[in-house]
Order: C-alpha cells, then structure tokens, then sequence
C-alpha cells in the first residue's frame, strides 16, 4: 500500500517510468526529468540531506517560486520522515524569521541569492538553521560560509552517502507511514501572525486521489505549477495529485512569462484565482478595442452566439442543429485562436476559488468552451470542500460537497466540515486548534452560506465580517465589494458600513483597464495617484457603484447596503504595505486603523480629506504619499420588496 | 590602495591624453589606468568631459596627442569597430538599440563580432553557420537568464520602458563577452528601483563572469557603493584619482560639484 508520498515515488518511477514527471524552462528551452529521473534525483538528495544531519521528524524549510529541485526537496524531505515547510518567496525577513523560528526549521532549502540574503539576516536570530541549500548559484561565489551548500554538491555529498549505506534510504522509506506528518503549511493569515496548519500523508493523499478521481485526472494529464508553493492549492494540485495520477507539473521559466509558457504547454488541467480570468478577460478586451473593424465585428458576432448556446454546449444540453453549426464556425475562426492566445486550447478541467468570480467571466470562458468549475477549499482542509461536478456550474455557488466530506450549516449559518483531509493541528497552537476544530472532528471554516435549492453551497461572506447597520439591516461587505470588482475598472474594493448608518466604498482603480480608457480618451496622467483623482474617472465609477446600488435595491435581505459615498484611494492597497494578504485578500482591521481619517470623514459632511500614507517599496525602503482625497455622494434607489 | 602594480595587472591605460575640437579643449593631460577585473568609474559634473574619454578608449574620437594601451599593447589609430574586436564593448547613454528588433536579436547582434560563417551560409543556415547560431543563441539565453529578461525575449525593445532597455544594452554589450565594458551613465533616468537593480547587475558581471568595468556615472551615490577606484574630471581636468571614500573627502570634488566659481 502506498500511503506515503516517497513510497508513491518510487511506485511511478515503475510505473510511469519514461514519462515526464516534471519540466522546466531554462534558458528558453523545456527540460523534462521522467518519473525515473526525477526519482533518482530525490533519492541523490535525500542521501545528501542525511550525510547534513538531517533526520527524522527535522523541518526542512523551503523558500521560492516554482523550480522543479524545491519540489524535489518536498518528496526528499518526507523520504527521510522529515517536514518540509514551504515558505513564501515574496515573504519579508520578518515573516521568514517567524516561520522559520516557530517551526524550528533545521534546513533551509532556498532558491537564490535573493532568499539566501533573507535566511542569512535571519540566521544568528534562529537558532536551530544548521545549514542552506541554495539552487541557483548565481551571485554567490564569493559565499564563502560552510553551512552553505550547492544543491548539486548535497546531491554528490547524497551519491557517496548511498554508497557507503545502500539499505539507508530505502528503510527510511519502508518507515514512513500515512499518519506521519506530511507537511506544514504556514497560512498567510488575515489577522495575526500566521498558523502552522499540519497535515499528514493521509491528509493530503486521500484527498488528493478523491479529487482526482472525480474529475477523472490521468497521467496524461498536464499541469502549469505557477502558484506560490506554500499555499496548500499548489501543494495539492502540482504535487498531491501529480504523485497520485502521475501527471506532469511544469514550471514556468519566472514568474513574469508565465503568460508566455501557459502557450507552449497547453495545460489539460488548470487553476486559477478569479483575478487571473478577470485580468485575461480584461486583456482580451482592451486588444480587441485595438483589432482591426473586421475582426472585431467577428469577434462581437461570435460571442453572442457564444454566449447564447456555448454553455449548453459543453454541459451537454440539448441546442438546435443551427446553433451548432454557427458555434462550430465561431470556433474556427475566434474561440480556438482566442483560447491558443490564452493558452487554454487544451484544457478538460479548470478550477478557481479564493473569492467569488463574476458572472460574466465566468460565462465568457465557459462559453468558449473552457471547462471552469468553481471549488470551495481551506488549507485546513487540505483543499476540498465543496466542488462543481460536470454539468452541474453556477457562476453563484461553489458546488456539492466533495466525495468522503461532510458539510453542515450551524444554527448561526456558519459552514462546518468533517473530512479525510482535515488537518491534524495547528503547529504549536493547541488554544487556535480547539476554537477551529470540535471533539468530533467538525471544522468551522469561518464563512457563513446556505445550501440551495439545487443542494449546492452559497457562500456569503466571512461570518465574522457579517454585520448590521445602526438601522438593523444585514451588512456583508464581501459580498458588495464583490459585485463592484466585476466592474474591469474596479481592482479592488473595501466596504464599510458595520455599526454605521449608511455603508460607504473605498476603491482601486485597476490601472491597465483605466490607464487604456484615459488614453483613449486623451486624459493625459503621470502616476496612479493623478489618474485616480481624475473628476472623469470619478464620474466612471460613481455609475458603476449606481448599477450596484440599483442590483442590491432588488434583493430582499442586502438592500440596505447599498453604497452612499465612495471615494477613490490616491495609492494601491498592497501586501507590502500590509494592507492586503499574500494571497491578495483585504485585511479590514488594519485598513480601519490605517485610514481611519478617511473613514471619519465617510461619516461626516466632508467631501474632501487629506491623508499621508506611508508606503513601502520593494527594496524594503519606506516612504510616504499623500494627497487630497475627494468623498462623492451617490444615488441610491428604493427598495423593490420590503426586508424581510 | 597598493601602489605596486604589477605590469600585467594592467588592462588599460591611458597617457596624456589630449582632445579638442577646433579652439575647444575637451581633454588635458589625462593619465589613469584601468587594472583587470576592477569596477573603475569616471565622474564629473556636466561637460567634465566624461563621455569624450569614453569616445576615446572606444576609439570613436582620436587625441591630438597621447598613448593608449590595452592589454599590454601600444594602440594605434583604430576604428570603433577594430577596437570592439579587441574586446572593448560599450553602452550609451540615449540607447542605442535597435528599436524595431526583438530583445533576442539585439542580444544576438551583439555577438556579432564573435561569428565567422561566411554571409552565404548564414544566408542558406546550413553547417557551420547553424551550429553557430545555436551556439551564440546558447551564450545569449544565459545573459537572458543573468539579466532575468525572460519575459521581453521576443518584445521589440521600442516597447519597452526605459529601465528595461538600458538592461537590454547592457545584454547586448555583456554579449560579445569583452575584455573591458565600458558603461555610459547606466543609471542615467532611472528610479531608485531600476538604479538598485543595475547596481546589482554590474556587480554581478563583474563578479560572475570577471568583466572588468569601466562606467561613467552623474549619481555620486552609486559609483561610490559599486566601484574599486573612481577617477574624477573636471572641465577636461583630472582633479582626482583614488578610493571612493577618499575622492569624498576631496575638499576639490566636492567644490567642484557644489559648483565654486572658477576664476
């Protein structure tokens, strides 16, 4: 029985032998490694990772983006009973010196000189680091410290480790069983420092093998690992279900030409955050505003007929033999180069998650033919909640339970969950482990939502984000904030409104969608700050913010949201600033206190406030901006039902 | 600094040099040298006569009077492109790209120099020709690679930000794998992002692949971070020629970049 990821290892390397297990752009050309050579890599590092000290039960941590030998050191950490524990490459020494310190990491596995400078600061400060592995060795030759090693050199150091002791590893293998831990997963975490959340073999295995056979993932499958290591996404989809479908994961050559790599692969299976569809759509539609008349007459052509029939199309249902044929031409001459464009020619199976996604994004690749589904996940849960089966996608629900897992509504309309996949503890955080997970093994996700009447899960809001207003009314800003963020204009949103009287919006403008509009239309501007105080680009968002109003005066339980002011913020929410996650996910608490001057003046007459930021750059530099921001007032519209 | 230099340190040096231009002296008596594998800069405020001196190692400019030597060798009257094939590449600094060309063919112009098929196999592609290209186009995806311009490889450099294309020059001139790279104000127009970046580039060059550089530079702050030796020049004048943290302390530099009349 292979319940462990090293025994799957050497399982596929028989198995899939000659197939690609991994690739990599390198200097503009793909490397394959097979099952077998990808194997035999893994075991020369293990061994290597042995002659260091390193043994069972010892945390490995990992630190950098997609490179094929980080994900080696996840399968050669777990084949001497270790823990790896990926890290964040974008992370700040400060973050790496937490997780470093509460995992009490022996090794750290990092990509470049980059992450190699970040452990260094941090190292005389935890204690525990013996020794770096670095992959790329570019800049550091003239790092001269011992404890600092190629990872080519730990493969060597691994070859005469083995042969001195050629049962070693093998036995190390036999030893290692499903309820070992498998890994820990740091979660970026919307408030406080961050929560190591632990998951053994079974954990991710089990679920994993669940997932893909519901979508029926083969070997042959292809998969584009472009997401950040550390989150438990990636971990499932690029190693999870890689090991247990044999498929392949490729890396893209950075992160800056993933655009261009996703073309070259083809993926057959794909995940994405909404962001990326709504940045691809938005893409699409600026170029084609730019495409000759002809073409662009094709293009509005087609999507109608895309819109009115491609859904059914790919769910199966019933469309008329016209139809059919009109869909068949659209597809020569748009979908299939649009999708090639997009690199999406070859997808069975998309999935996104994270945040809800538009309805009108979701619909135009649907449509198109691109199989998206929506799937509802924790890394508590090692991914699977809830997902969409075949035939059965709604741009508003995230799906039926996933096989083997349980899902509940409290009396208080929070979601809770029971299943194989649900994490063992938080790492040395037993008090956050009991308020998250019960006696029973139930889950509390946080989230409030409600079953439809199809049986497909709703999800609302962050429960503890649900409020009311001064007048009773419910307030859910997620769910207002996301309406506006459909908008292309729009990049990000936060809502404000609990205990208040009214509820007010301060925006983001996305400044590829606005900087092309401003262009179009001769607004000349230097900086993010100028166009964004733009009274034209104000004009624009109050009527989208309006279209809102008037969707939310039509439903019966959020019509009292509706939006009275907004105001444009002089500056980008950032994660470096702290404002937003990692993963891009708006912390209101520190928003709150960052901006409460603007917030005061939401809830006052003003209509203009002075505010000085402090941003930092990517360098690590801080530096402030300020400005004159202006409040607007918009219309909003009578209820159509009463509340209920 | 050590004064005892062995000969062969030596990669470049030039003696008593003298330009001008009809009644117009651009350079007086200028003497420094350039020792192999250091990071040398060449400062001074504007019209100091920076970037003639640069024109007249590359061979660009001729001096009415005075020696140059380069890699033990007494130069003679040379055309910037003989002096390219002895291993002295350059940027400029207004970019001198070819803009309607991708990142990856004004790398490969770049290497240019380094080819030897005949123009009717490169032509045809055949033999030698082929086997060269693809070993240039090898040499090329490194820099790519080293200057982390993945994402640009097929992007005409028109397109690009300024930023990106004085990083492309700087590929194209690490390209042709030169003995000497001379950098004409590198960080001229950039922001403080962009001029850390670069900082760190010509550190890397120098570093990794033992360039040995030579670079003009207008932001004090930078030279003085990222270079060996710095020689400053002033209205065709060498006014000093040592350590960055002793040209600092130079009571003459420092008036002469605050701008103290000349009388």
């Amino acid at each position: 029985m292979n319940d462990t990821f090293p025994k799957l290892l050497v399982h596929n390397a028989r198995q899939f032998a000659d197939r690609p297990a991994i690739r990599e752009k390198d200097l503009g050309i793909w490397q394959t490694w097979s099952w077998q050579e990808m194997h035999d890599e893994i075991i020369d590092f293990a061994n290597g990772l042995a002659s260091l000290g390193f043994k069972r039960g010892d945390k490995l941590a990992i630190i950098g983006t997609n490179r094929h030998r980080l994900y080696w050191g996840i399968c050669a950490t777990q084949c001497l009973g270790g823990v790896p524990v990926p890290v964040y490459a974008d992370s700040v020494t400060e973050e790496l010196r937490y997780v470093l310190e509460h995992a009490e990491a022996s090794i750290v596995l990092a990509e470049d000189q980059e992450q190699v400078d970040k452990v260094l600061e941090v190292k005389q400060d935890v204690s525990h680091v013996t020794d770096i592995v670095y992959d790329d060795t570019r800049g550091l030759k003239d790092y001269l410290e011992s404890f600092l090693h190629d990872f080519a050199e730990v493969q060597e150091r691994g070859k005469k480790h083995a042969k001195d002791y050629p049962d070693f590893l093998g036995q190390e293998i036999e030893k290692g069983q499903g309820s070992d831990t498998a890994i820990i997963l740091y979660t970026s975490g919307t408030t406080g420092k961050p929560k190591g959340v632990v998951l053994t073999h079974d954990n991710v295995l089990i679920t994993s093998l669940n997932s893909a056979r519901e979508d029926r993932l083969t070997e042959k499958e292809d998969m584009l690992s472009y997401l950040p290591l550390a989150w438990v996404g990636d971990h499932i989809f690029s190693y999870g279900q890689a090991y247990v479908t044999g498929m392949c994961s490729n890396c893209p050559e950075s992160q800056a030409t993933v655009h261009w790599d996703i073309r070259e692969i083809g993926p057959t299976y794909y995940f994405a955050p909404p962001r990326v569809f709504e940045q691809l759509l938005t893409n699409v539609m600026i170029r084609m505003e730019d495409a000759s008349r002809l073409k662009q007459r094709l293009f509005h052509y087609f999507m109608g007929v895309a819109k009115r029939c491609g859904t059914d199309i790919l769910d199966g249902n019933p469309v008329s033999l016209m139809d059919r044929i009109t869909y068949k031409l659209g597809d020569m001459l748009v979908y299939a180069p649009l999708k090639n464009t997009m690199g999406f020619s070859c997808i069975r199976v998309a999935y996104t998650a994270g945040e809800a996604i538009g309805p009108e994004i979701f619909d135009f690749f649907r449509s198109l033919g691109v199989n998206i589904k929506q799937l509802y996940g924790q890394t508590e849960a090692a991914v699977f909640i809830t997902a969409q089966p075949d035939g059965e996608v709604y741009a508003d629900t995230v799906g039926k339970p996933s096989p083997e897992v349980e899902v509940k509504i409290t009396d208080d309309g929070e979601v809770i969950y029971k299943s194989p996949g649900v994490f063992q503890c938080y790492y040395k955080n037993d008090e956050a482990t009991r308020e998250t997970k019960n006696e029973e093994g139930w889950v509390m996700t946080g989230d409030a939502g409600y079953f439809d009447d199809k049986g497909h899960l709703k999800i609302i809001d962050r429960a503890k984000d649900v409020g009311k207003l001064t007048n009773g009314a419910l307030f859910a800003p997620k769910y207002i904030e996301n309406k506006l963020k459909f908008f292309p204009e729009i990049k990000e949103a936060v809502a404000l409104g609990r205990d208040m009287d009214y509820a007010s919006m301060i925006v983001n403008i996305d400044l590829d969608a606005v900087g092309n509009w401003a262009e179009r239309n001769n607004i000349p501007y230097s900086s993010y700050q100028e166009l964004a105080a733009h009274p034209r680009v104000y004009e624009m968002i109050k009527a989208n913010i309006e279209q809102v109003n008037r969707d939310l005066s039509e439903d019966p339980v959020l019509s009292d949201c509706q939006i009275h002011r907004f105001l444009i913020l002089h500056k980008e929410l950032d994660a470096d600033d702290g404002e937003l996650t990692r993963t891009r996910k708006v912390r209101r608490r520190i928003i709150a206190e960052k901006y409460e001057i603007l917030i005061n003046a939401f809830y006052s007459d003003a209509t203009q406030c002075r505010i000085s930021t402090e941003v930092t750059f990517e360098d690590g530099k801080k530096g402030t901006i300020d400005g004159d921001i202006r409040i607007e007032n918009t219309e909003t519209y009578k209820p159509l039902k009463a509340a209920s | 600094m050590q004064d005892t230099v062995r000969e062969d340190d030596i990669l470049l040096e030039v003696r008593n040099i003298s330009l001008s231009f009809g009644g117009v002296t651009a350079l007086e008596n200028i003497s420094f040298d350039i020792r192999r594998g250091e990071v040398r800069a060449i400062i001074g405020p504007n019209g100091a006569g920076k970037s003639s001196m640069l024109n007249v190692i590359n061979g660009f400019y001729h001096p009415q009077e005075g020696e140059i030597w380069f890699d033990g060798k007494l130069r003679h009257h040379m055309k910037p492109h003989q002096v390219a094939r002895l291993g002295i590449a350059r940027t400029f600094q207004n970019i001198a790209l070819f803009k309607g060309m991708s990142t990856l063919d004004n790398l490969m112009t770049g290497r240019l120099i380094n080819m030897h098929a005949n123009l009717f196999s490169q032509v045809a592609w055949i033999g030698p020709a082929q086997r060269e290209e693809i070993e240039h186009r090898q040499k090329v995806e490194e820099i790519i690679d080293f200057l982390k311009i993945q994402s640009i490889r097929k992007t005409p450099v028109g397109k690009l930000p300024y930023g990106m294309q004085k990083r492309v020059e700087l590929g194209r001139a690490l390209a042709a794998e030169s003995k000497l790279l001379l950098l004409d104000e590198p960080m001229a127009g950039m922001n403080l992002e962009e001029k850390e970046d670069m900082c760190r580039f010509v550190l890397d060059v120098n570093e990794q692949f033992g360039t040995t550089i030579a670079l003009i530079e207008h932001d004090m702050g930078v030279v003085m971070d990222i270079s060996n030796r710095v020689v400053v020049l002033d209205y065709g004048k060498k006014l000093a020629d040592s350590s960055p943290d002793e040209v600092r302390n130079n009571p003459e530099v420092i008036d002469a970049y605050l701008g103290v009349s000349h009388d």
